[in-house]
């Protein structure tokens, strides 16, 4: 059986975990709001950019000097993956369900006899990503966002993605990160990146015919890296924000668990502080009737 | 009074403005063109330059832009830029400084990738105190 002082010392342990998590979790809910309102000043370029490139390749699939980023190598053999996950941990079940679906994808592209090919973006990611898989991975970034995500950030990542299409290095790319729903709920999504797929909201304004300046096959070989730069760029800040949701959920639950654990020692601590005292008062009593 | 267009400036980072112009030039990367009301549906890339807002046949508003693309229909202006600044916030000072750093950097780059880099934020950087 626990001694008292043995019990005393868990108490005090378990209630400075709660304190530390408890102030994590605080500081996820605040760096959530920051995350969540650079997501949502990010979302009106996205959208017009995925709009303008929509009417764009709306009237180039025809012609066949699409450029390959939109069209395709017409091959589709090596696939690259390109998984972002957080730098740290303690935010739950967040990486794991990133990996988890990336993972599964892998497998599934392995079975149909395709090449695959991992870029993994943000260390925790890769450390679970290295055990099975440790020689399809082709490059990793770290400390992406560590302080705050820039644009520029995530054009250093579409651009390695580029620079590895443009040497022919794979045929198909798809981002892999968790879309934020609310603080609880992280959806773990597929983002196709290359070929370009127009998302169904992007529909071209109907019978409008544009006129290009310069010619569209131009404009559209600068926008094309400009949009893949744009989607990851809005990846990561999804998943930013996802980390920090999963993050204060997984603290808020740690701490409400220190909690009940508290209560329950503490329970035990009493109960045994007055069997002793019972048990002292016992040996005084029989001790002076025995006299 | 003309009718008037709706204007739209994003950057990857933020909204900029969205706004009921007159008119608004926008420097294409094949010449400044205007647009008003009912223009032809257009779509170009930008050079870097400055975008004027008229407002009562007047200059309401310069915003300094770093390339980008510009989509124009009969309705509605939109200017992606991939870094827009208002021409009344541009700090000369501070540019100035980043100026000298960059020089500094390409004096001392090796590698010809980061000098190309280096060289293009130099340009920008020259721009943006042209148009201050």
């Amino acid at each position: 059986m626990a001694t008292l002082k043995t019990l005393r010392m868990r108490i005090a342990s378990v209630k400075s975990t709660q304190k530390i998590t408890s102030a994590m979790k605080m500081v996820a809910a605040a760096k959530l709001r920051r995350a969540q309102e650079q997501a949502e000043a990010a979302r009106p370029y996205a959208t017009r950019m995925g709009r303008m490139l929509g009417s764009l390749a709306g009237s180039m699939t025809a012609g066949a000097g699409a450029p390959k980023l939109l069209a395709g190598t017409g091959a589709d053999k090596v696939h690259l993956l390109v998984v972002c996950t957080s730098d740290r941990g303690l935010c739950g079940g967040f990486n794991s369900s990133i990996v988890r679906l990336a993972r599964a994808e892998i497998r599934k592209l392995q079975a149909e006899g395709k090449t695959v090919k991992i870029l993994c973006v943000g260390r925790k990611g890769r450390d679970q990503l290295r055990r099975d898989f440790a020689s399809l991975i082709v490059g990793s970034v770290e400390e992406v966002g560590r302080k705050r995500m820039t644009f520029a950030e995530a054009q250093r990542v579409s651009d390695k993605v580029l620079a590895m299409f443009d040497a022919g290095e794979f045929d198909v790319a798809a981002l892999y990160y968790a879309r934020f729903k609310s603080a609880i709920t992280q959806v773990p999504t597929r983002l196709q990146l290359v070929p370009f797929v127009a998302s169904g909201a992007a529909a071209p304004d109907q019978g409008a015919s544009y006129e290009y300046e310069p010619e569209e096959g131009e404009i559209l070989a600068a926008l094309l890296p400009r949009n893949l730069a744009v989607q990851v760029y809005g990846g990561l800040l999804e998943n930013a924000a996802s980390e920090q949701g999963a993050r204060m959920s997984a603290m808020d639950s740690a701490t409400r668990n220190a909690g009940d654990m508290i209560k329950k020692l503490t329970l035990n601590y009493n109960r045994s502080r007055q069997a002793s005292i019972t048990k002292e008062l016992i040996e005084i009593i029989s001790g002076a009737e025995a006299v | 009074m003309a009718e008037k267009t709706k204007f739209e400036l994003v950057s990857p980072e933020r909204l900029l403005a969205s706004e009921d112009v007159e008119m608004v030039v926008v420097p294409g990367s094949e010449g400044d063109f205007g647009v008003l009301k009912g223009h032809a549906p257009v779509i170009s890339t930008l050079r870097t330059g400055t975008i004027a807002v008229y407002e009562n046949g007047h200059v309401k508003d310069r915003i300094f832009v770093a390339g980008g693309f510009a989509e124009a229909s009969a309705e509605r202006v939109t200017v992606l830029a991939d870094e827009a600044v208002r021409v009344a916030d541009i700090d000369k000072a501070a540019i100035a400084k980043d100026l000298e750093m960059l020089r500094a950097r390409l004096g001392a780059a090796t590698e010809d990738a980061e000098r190309v880099a280096l060289a293009a934020r130099i340009e920008i950087a020259n721009a943006k105190l042209a148009a201050a």
